[in-house]
């Protein structure tokens, strides 16, 4: 059955979202929205999950600030973050490229990134473009740090890393690569990583998703999806745009 | 002594050039027509503060020079792309960037609505967010063994403004569970609120309403403005106007389709 990246790496990230109570997803994410939906239809309605700007899809009644408490006490399990660079070390910059004083490029801003990091067990980082240009040897703004100080309080941090190419693990401060998408290669990896990362002898193939799964995704979760992200909904799996 | 003002305009004049306004995030009931207002007052040297985050609205404020600092956590159009005026004045220099995390903004107003100088929070350190916020420190628990916390100074802004569903003529306010507009309000010295309609009644008799009304007490002036957060959603009540975002987006990108833009969408109306 043929499926489009995107398909791939929701599926992928569904299963790094594992058994869990809480799954939260923050602005400008389909990828992993599409993946928590998939993970709570296949759990028949767990994890729970917090589509952030989504009034249809969040359980939220205290405001904007209840998904922060919520994770400063450890009552969100998994969270995604994105980075215009990512580096070796996990760092991830939502902010700007070049001098502080004088930046040459200015991304939106560090969203919860600089708390959320710190206080979600699984934070999975996604990156639909890998290139040198966005996994870099050292970020040039750290918006959150992928590891911190022995005394710093930290509950939480980077679990893994999945991009239009493969999907690497985190851990002890380094990735690792644990699988290639199909079409793709480790040398292509290597070639276009910005950063050392370890891998084994033998890298495997990312399974592609089940026919199972892309009719859930394309049948159920797709029309759920198309409230907050009616474009993503729309070019991926030809959703109608709705009027407003 | 009714907080409905007569117009639009009366309603926002005491939002000063100069002043601290709390404005909130992109999908939590924008005053879009209180904003084109303020831009065709020609409104000059707003901090504006945005409940984390923004998106037209601030766009559109920069873009016309009406901000002389923002703090915030990110500006963008989500979907639609990057923030275009935004990303133009951070680079140019032409705004004071005081770049803050989501959380970092709701516990400083928390403080206000305290009544406190300032609240702690986790995470932040080993960012170059607090490296570059001098305004921010880190100190020693009182209460924990070497545990280095982040403590964020009580942000009191001398006005808030948002859109919300209902007011009625007492002058509460129904935010539904948008609280974050409960905080701002709390927070600020005034507050000031544009409305889709007038409730007939008090909304505080209705318990199911209560709980999600702001009382009158916090509120200084309620304008009606039918479908005021267009083209952004009301939560609850309506979506975002996709098509037109998605004309911002294509006209915003370049400073001349900006200005079309502003001739043809918030100059206009004030003939109409």
């Amino acid at each position: 059955m043929t499926f489009r990246p995107e398909e791939l790496l929701a599926d992928q990230i569904a299963q790094l979202i594992g058994d869990v109570r809480h799954v939260a997803v923050g602005n400008a994410s389909p990828i992993p929205a599409t993946a928590a939906l998939l993970a709570r239809e296949r759990g028949r309605g767990r994890p729970y999950v917090s589509l952030l700007g989504s009034p249809k899809n969040t359980f939220w009644t205290d405001g904007a600030r209840e998904l922060f408490d919520c994770a400063g006490q450890g009552r969100i399990d998994v969270f995604f973050l994105s980075g215009g660079q990512i580096d070796g070390h996990g760092n991830i910059n939502l902010v700007e490229i070049g001098d502080h004083a004088h930046p040459k490029v200015r991304f939106p801003g560090s969203f919860g990134s600089a708390y959320l990091y710190y206080v979600v067990p699984k934070v999975i980082l996604f990156r639909t473009e890998h290139s040198r240009r966005t996994l870099v040897p050292q970020v040039d703004y750290v918006s959150a740090p992928g590891a911190s100080e022995p005394n710093v309080f930290r509950t939480g941090g980077p679990v893994a890393l999945i991009t239009n190419r493969c999907l690497f693990s985190f851990a002890g401060g380094r990735f690792t690569l644990q699988s290639v998408h199909p079409g793709h290669t480790v040398e292509e990896v290597i070639e276009h990583t910005g950063f050392d990362f370890d891998r084994p002898a033998n890298v495997p193939e990312t399974p592609p998703p089940s026919a199972e799964t892309l009719k859930l995704m394309r049948e159920t979760v797709a029309p759920q999806l198309a409230e907050l992200y009616p474009q993503f909904a729309a070019q991926v799996f030809g959703v109608a745009v709705p009027s407003s | 002594m009714s907080q409905i003002a007569a117009t639009l305009d009366e309603a926002i004049e005491v939002i000063a050039d100069g002043c601290m306004l709390v404005v909130p995030r992109e999908v939590s009931g924008v005053p879009m027509d209180a904003t084109r207002a303020l831009i065709r007052r020609g409104i000059r040297r707003l901090h504006l503060v945005a409940l984390p985050t923004s998106s037209l609205q601030a766009d559109l404020l920069i873009g016309a020079g009406c901000v002389a600092t923002l703090e915030t956590s990110a500006v963008s159009l989500g979907e639609y792309g990057p923030a275009p005026r935004f990303t133009a004045a951070i680079l140019s220099g032409s705004i004071k960037m005081k770049d803050a995390t989501c959380p970092a903004l709701h516990a400083a107003l928390q403080a206000s609505e305290k009544g406190v100088p300032f609240m702690p929070l986790r995470g932040l350190i080993g960012s170059d967010v607090l490296k570059y916020r001098d305004d921010w420190k880190v100190i020693d628990s009182p209460f924990g063994d070497n545990d280095p916390i982040v403590l964020l100074p009580a942000i009191k802004p001398d006005v808030a403004l948002f859109h919300a569903a209902m007011a009625d003529v007492h002058g509460n306010v129904w935010l539904g569970r948008q609280r974050e507009l409960a905080t701002m309000a709390h927070a600020a010295v005034k507050t000031i609120v544009t409305v889709d309609r007038i409730h007939p009644g008090n909304l505080l008799d209705n318990p199911t309403f209560a709980a999600g009304t702001l009382p009158g007490f916090y509120v200084d002036r309620i304008a009606l403005t039918e479908r005021g957060a267009w083209p952004l959603p009301l939560p609850d009540y309506y979506a975002a106007d996709a098509a037109h975002l998605a004309e911002y987006a294509k006209m915003a990108a370049t400073e001349e389709g900006f200005a079309e833009y502003l001739d043809k969408y918030v100059y206009e109306k004030q003939a109409a």
